[in-house]
C-alpha cells in the first residue's frame, strides 16, 4: 500500500475516533431513552408552570357560570377560549383580571360567515346586517347563548 | 384597533384570495434559495473539473484546478445559510451526532462531508501533493509551515509515488462524479418529495437541479477563469474559453430541454392545480420567472453561445460575450433556484388564494445576510488561488 493511503488512512482514523469521542460528550445520556429525543425533556417540559388551568379550576369558584355553561350549546368550550388563560388570575384572583370579551368583532372571532368553515358546525351569522346596532350579548348570554 | 389583531392587519395585506394562516409568511426565505444555488456552483464546478480529467477533454486543462477550488471553496461555505436559517444556528452540530436515518433533511450532512472529505479535499490534494513537497522546500516563513501541514509529512516524489498519486486521484475523480450528482440531485430530491406542493413535486426535480447546476457550475468557472486571466495580466487560452462556452451550450440545452419538458408536462396535464400555478407564473412570478430565468439566464445565452458555434467574433468582442453570457447565466440560475423556493410558497395549498414575499435589507434572512455568503466563497478561493496558485504548478497529470 502507498504511504500516501497510509497516512490518509490514519488521517481519517483519527478523525472518526475524535468524532465518537466529542459525541460521547455531546448526545445527552436520556437521548434515545423512549424515542429519537432526549428522555429528560419530558420531565422538564412536565415541571413547567401551567398556564391553562383548565375549567374545573375555573367553576371552583365561579360555580354558578359553570353550571350555566354545561346547560348551554357552548358547553364544550373551555373558559379559557374566551377568557385567555387563567394561571395569573389563579394566583392573584383580586388584582389580575381576565378579558371580558364584549363586543360584537369577539363573537365574530368564531361566529362570521366564513365558507372555510362546516355549515353544520358552528352556528354563522351575517355579522354586518344582524341587528348591527346591538352588541351581541345584550341578547345572547354568552355562557349561554 | 384591538391590538391583538393588530398583526393580523398587517399580515392580511399580503394576501389575495383564501389562504391557510400558516401560509401567509414564507418558512424559507432568501437563505434557502442560496442554498441550493451555491450546491449547485459547487457540484456544477467539479463536474467541469472531471470534463477535463475523466473524460479527456484537454482543452479544458488550463481550467482543472481553478474549477477545484472554486468548487472546494463554495462548498466549505455551502451549510452556512442552512445554518443561519436555524432558528438556533448552535444546535446544528446535533444533525451528525444524533441522525435520523429516515429523515432525508438529515442525511445531508453526510452527503455533504462525503463530498467534502473524501471527494474534494481528496482530489486536490493528490493533484498538488507533488508541488506541495516542492513548494515546502523552497517558501520560508509561515506559508512554508503551512505547506508542510499540507503534505502530511510525506516526502516522497519518487516516480512511483507520483504515479500512485495519479491513480488514486483518478480513482477519486471517478468516485467524485456519481457523488457530485448526488450532492445535487439530493437538494432537487428534498424539493421534488415534498408531495403536497405541486410546484415541487415533480420526479424530473433532481434532474433538472443537477443540469441547472452544471450550467450555472461551467458558467461561473468560466467567468472566474476569465478573471483570474484579467487579474495577472495573462492572455486568456482562447482554445479552452471557446471550448468552456461549447460545454455550456450544450448544459444550457439539456437544462432547458428538461425545464420545458416539466412545463409542458404540467401545461397538458393540467392537474386541479394547475389554475393557480399558471396564475402564479403569469402574475407573481412573471419577472423572475419569464423575465429573469427564461429570457435573461436561458434564451439570450443559447442564442448567443449557439451563434459563436457557426460564427467567431474578434477575441475582444468574444471575452466579453462569454463574459457577459456567463454572469446572464449565473443571474439566471439563481433566479430558477428564486422561483422554486419562493414561487412554490407564494400559492395557497387550498389552491385559493396567494401570499406575497418581500426581501428585507438588514438581517440574517435579509439582502445583506445572503450577500456575505456570496460574497465569502470568493475570499476563500482568492486565498486559495494565493496559496495553492495553478499557474505555478509543476506537476502535471495525464
Amino acid at each position: 500500500m502507498p504511504i500516501q493511503l497510509r497516512r490518509l488512512l490514519l488521517l481519517f482514523s483519527v478523525f472518526i475516533i475524535i468524532f465518537i469521542v466529542i459525541r460521547h460528550f455531546l448526545v445527552p445520556d436520556s437521548f434515545g431513552e423512549f424515542g429519537h429525543y432526549r428522555g429528560d425533556a419530558l420531565d422538564e417540559i412536565a415541571s413547567q408552570e401551567v398556564k391553562f388551568m383548565g375549567n374545573q379550576s375555573c367553576v371552583a369558584c365561579h360555580d354558578s357560570i359553570g353550571t350555566l355553561l354545561i346547560e348551554g350549546y357552548h358547553d364544550y368550550l373551555q373558559c379559557e377560549v374566551c377568557h385567555g388563560p387563567g394561571y395569573q388570575h389563579n394566583v392573584n384572583p383580586v388584582t389580575y383580571h381576565l378579558l371580558k370579551p364584549m363586543e360584537r368583532t369577539d363573537c365574530a372571532k368564531c361566529h362570521s360567515q366564513n365558507k372555510a368553515r362546516a355549515e353544520d358546525g358552528i352556528i354563522q351569522q351575517d355579522i354586518d346586517n344582524h341587528h348591527p346596532e346591538r352588541k351581541c350579548i345584550e341578547c345572547h348570554n354568552p355562557h349561554q347563548p | 384597533m384591538d391590538p391583538r389583531f393588530e398583526h393580523l392587519y398587517e399580515a392580511l395585506t399580503k394576501v389575495d384570495g383564501f389562504i391557510y394562516p400558516n401560509e401567509i409568511d414564507l418558512a424559507w426565505s432568501v437563505l434557502i434559495v442560496l442554498y441550493p444555488y451555491i450546491t449547485g456552483l459547487v457540484a456544477g464546478a467539479f463536474i467541469l473539473a472531471s470534463l477535463e480529467r475523466v473524460f479527456k477533454v484537454k482543452a479544458l486543462k488550463p481550467t482543472y484546478a481553478i474549477a477545484l477550488l472554486t468548487s472546494f471553496s463554495f462548498l466549505l461555505v455551502a451549510t452556512m445559510p442552512l445554518i443561519f436559517h436555524l432558528g438556533k444556528p448552535l444546535r446544528f452540530f446535533e444533525i451528525l451526532t444524533t441522525p435520523h436515518l429516515t429523515s432525508a433533511m438529515a442525511v445531508f450532512g453526510f452527503v455533504y462531508l462525503w463530498y467534502l472529505m473524501v471527494v474534494l479535499l481528496l482530489e486536490i490534494w493528490f493533484d498538488y501533493r507533488h508541488d506541495l513537497v516542492i513548494w515546502s522546500n523552497q517558501g520560508r516563513g509561515m506559508k512554508k509551515w503551512i505547506y508542510k501541514i499540507l503534505t502530511l509529512g510525506i516526502k516522497d516524489i519518487s516516480t512511483e509515488a507520483l504515479s500512485w498519486d495519479q491513480k488514486l486521484g483518478y480513482a477519486v475523480t471517478i468516485i467524485g462524479i456519481p457523488s457530485a450528482f448526488l450532492l445535487h440531485g439530493y437538494v432537487g430530491f428534498i424539493f421534488g418529495s415534498i408531495k403536497a406542493n405541486p410546484w415541487w413535486s415533480t420526479t424530473l426535480m433532481p434532474v433538472i437541479f443537477l443540469f441547472s447546476a452544471m450550467v450555472s457550475g461551467i458558467a461561473l468557472v468560466m467567468v472566474i477563469f476569465m478573471l483570474v486571466n484579467y487579474i495577472r495580466k495573462e492572455k486568456i487560452d482562447m482554445k479552452c474559453l471557446d471550448t468552456i462556452g461549447k460545454f455550456l451550450l450544450y448544459a444550457i440545452i439539456i437544462d432547458f430541454a428538461l425545464e420545458a419538458l416539466d412545463q409542458v408536462h404540467r401545461f397538458y396535464v393540467a392537474d386541479e392545480s394547475f389554475d393557480t400555478i399558471y396564475l402564479l407564473m403569469s402574475g407573481k412570478l412573471y419577472i423572475t420567472l419569464i423575465g429573469m430565468q427564461i429570457i435573461v439566464g436561458t434564451v439570450i445565452p443559447l442564442i448567443v453561445l449557439g451563434f459563436m458555434q457557426f460564427y467567431k467574433p474578434k477575441v475582444k468582442i468574444r471575452q466579453w460575450l462569454y463574459f457577459i453570457t456567463g454572469i446572464l447565466v449565473l443571474v439566471g440560475i439563481f433566479f430558477m433556484r428564486w422561483n422554486v423556493v419562493i414561487g412554490g410558497q407564494l400559492f395557497s395549498k387550498s389552491f385559493n388564494g396567494f401570499t406575497s414575499f418581500k426581501l428585507d435589507l438588514i438581517g440574517a434572512e435579509g439582502f445583506l445576510g445572503a450577500a456575505i455568503w456570496m460574497i465569502v466563497p470568493f475570499l476563500i478561493l482568492a486565498f486559495l488561488l494565493w496559496l495553492l496558485p495553478p499557474w505555478k504548478k509543476i506537476s502535471e497529470h495525464f
